[in-house]
């Protein structure tokens, strides 16, 4: 894999912050965007924008090919067996809530169980919480072990036969532990209980194969993949979906309208009522285009590779505790000793280094490790072991600010 | 922005509020107490005061974040000790406009160590940061 060649193709990295060479250390928050991928947007609103779906005229015919050619494009990426298992929304938080509200409250009843994880996201504990309440569901989570991985006999514990939904991250945005989908699949179902995925972390760093992880949801944003913020995909399986009563009503999803009365359209169309967000999901079959050109694998082997050198140069410094296990998704949640995250993340940005500091939509999670806040260096294809050098020499730099003088 | 630029955020006094804290710790007894966070960063601060005669007789603090929080909260208790309400919502007043950059008239009022805050309007990420412990007192002094 020539990085090189693919840092030619992020403008937006070719450039000076605060007088230093541009070091983006923050795609676990929201992935930079490749020249294809701009250029298939702008194309789009320059040459042939119109709505879908409706009218006969021609730049209305191509939108749609592109807009239902985006969705092909996603099934094959994350190898579903038919695009109308494919739902556009506007990112993984949408595509969670749609579950939550359309199949949980459909499905649960008092003494029901929801099971989740203490290292989810924020949204994917909030809507699970909600379902909880509305329909007198019990919360349960699967317990964490020291190094904030879980174990396949608690997850069995945990199961039980009043378990109905499962929700859990395929990867850790804190701690980049990576779950075992497959086998949590099988004892969800085992139990009779579904199992949603949350792949916000997942779908653009690895292959992803819905029918072999065998669950029955998967939710992931675009704009951590390369494309445009605002649109997302919620995958169901065929048989779920076609029974989930919508949770948006409004243009595009209907069939016929009476005025009492009206029935909605086919999968997948019947979840995405409005106009839809056509120039985000052509840049999401851009991005897709764009990742599959290089390979899920080679992108994979390639973060391993980048993340096993961030770790050997952060744990050989001084004062830093880093978060999370050995085997890890290519992010390194850490705080320097004595020294609060945002100062550090003040620190490396006037060194032209961006990271994330702060609780990172997993307060849950904070608690669980007893900090109110962490600093966060993660990367994606377009990073180097020349920005894991820049970023260690920053961490020295802010040491001896704070450890200097004061 | 240099390196050197981030003096002007963490200015000596700021630091030696942050490494020592003045008024740490809470009132026992009857006492207002605010409880308030910065959501989208985790910082968060208990502050207690006690309100005599219209005259804020004491404030302490409690709280975790980073260094512009802490130092903003310990200087912040420093300076309305002693003063009558109005005076303490008045700085606040005062200290907003001075995270946004405008020009403050600061006649009668001594800002003392807060003057050295200035220099985080220039960092926008962080007013948020410095202006937790002044919304909080408000929050308290005002009952809301």
């Amino acid at each position: 894999m020539d990085v090189k060649a693919i840092r030619e193709q992020f403008p937006i990295l070719n450039q000076e912050v605060n007088g230093h060479p541009f070091v983006y250390l923050d795609s676990s928050a929201t992935s930079q965007k490749p020249i294809q991928v701009i250029e298939a947007v702008d194309t789009y609103y320059r040459s042939y924008n119109s709505n879908v779906h409706r009218g006969v005229h021609t730049l209305g015919t191509k939108a749609t090919t592109a807009y239902e050619g985006a969705r092909e494009k996603v099934r094959r990426f994350i190898h579903a067996s038919s695009s109308a298992e494919i739902i556009f929304t506007r990112g993984t938080t949408t595509a969670i809530n749609t579950v939550a509200t359309s199949y949980a409250r459909a499905n649960l009843k008092a003494g029901d169980e929801i099971v989740i994880t203490p290292m989810e996201h924020h949204s994917n504990i909030i809507p699970w919480q909600q379902a909880a309440k509305a329909t007198g569901a019990t919360l349960k989570y699967i317990p964490l072990q020291e190094d904030g991985t879980i174990r396949l006999e608690d997850v069995r514990k945990t199961i039980t036969k009043q378990t109905k939904v499962v929700a859990m991250t395929h990867v850790s945005n804190v701690l980049g532990t990576i779950n075992p989908i497959q086998e949590v699949a099988s004892i969800a179902h085992e139990h009779g209980a579904v199992l949603l995925v949350d792949g916000a972390q997942g779908a653009p760093h690895m292959k992803v194969d819905v029918q072999e992880l065998n669950c029955d949801f998967y939710a992931f944003s675009g704009h951590k993949m390369g494309a445009p913020t605002g649109i997302g995909v919620l995958y169901g399986k065929k048989e779920l979906l076609e029974n989930m009563e919508p949770v948006e009503f409004g243009g595009e999803m209907i069939d016929f309208v009476n005025l009492y009365d009206s029935t909605w359209k086919e999968l997948p169309w019947k979840f995405e009522g409005g106009t839809p967000i056509i120039a985000g999901a052509i840049g999401l079959g851009a991005a897709i285009d764009f990742l599959e050109d290089i390979g899920m694998d080679n992108i994979t082997k390639r973060e391993e590779k980048l993340a096993q050198y961030a770790m050997q140069k952060m744990q050989a410094m001084d004062d830093i505790s880093i978060y999370g296990p050995e085997h890890r998704a290519a992010l390194i949640t850490f705080n320097l000793n004595d020294v609060h995250p945002h100062d550090t993340a003040t620190v490396l940005d006037a060194e032209g280094i961006a990271v994330r500091a702060g609780h990172h939509c997993a307060q849950p999670l904070m608690r669980w490790l007893n900090v109110t806040a962490t600093a966060r260096a993660s990367f994606y294809l377009y990073n180097t072991e020349e920005d894991v050098d820049r970023l260690v020499a920053g961490l020295q730099k802010t040491k001896e600010y704070f450890g200097n003088g004061f | 922005m240099a390196f050197n630029n981030l003096d002007t955020l963490y200015r000596q006094v700021i630091m030696d509020h942050y490494k020592n804290p003045r008024n740490k710790g809470r009132i026992d007894g009857d006492a207002l107490t605010v409880d308030m966070n910065n959501p989208t960063c985790g910082d968060r601060i208990q502050l207690t005061m006690q309100v005599e005669d219209g005259i804020v007789k004491e404030a302490k603090f409690e709280g975790e974040g980073c260094s512009i929080s802490m130092a903003s909260a310990s200087m912040m208790t420093q300076a309305i000790k002693g003063l009558e309400v109005e005076k303490a919502i008045k700085m606040s007043h005062i200290f907003s406009k001075m995270m946004l950059g405008e020009d403050v008239d600061t006649e009668g009022v001594d800002l003392g160590d807060i003057e050295a805050l200035q220099g985080v309007s220039k960092f926008p990420a962080r007013i948020k940061c410095a202006t937790l412990s002044w919304k909080a007192m408000e929050k308290g002094v005002k009952g809301e």
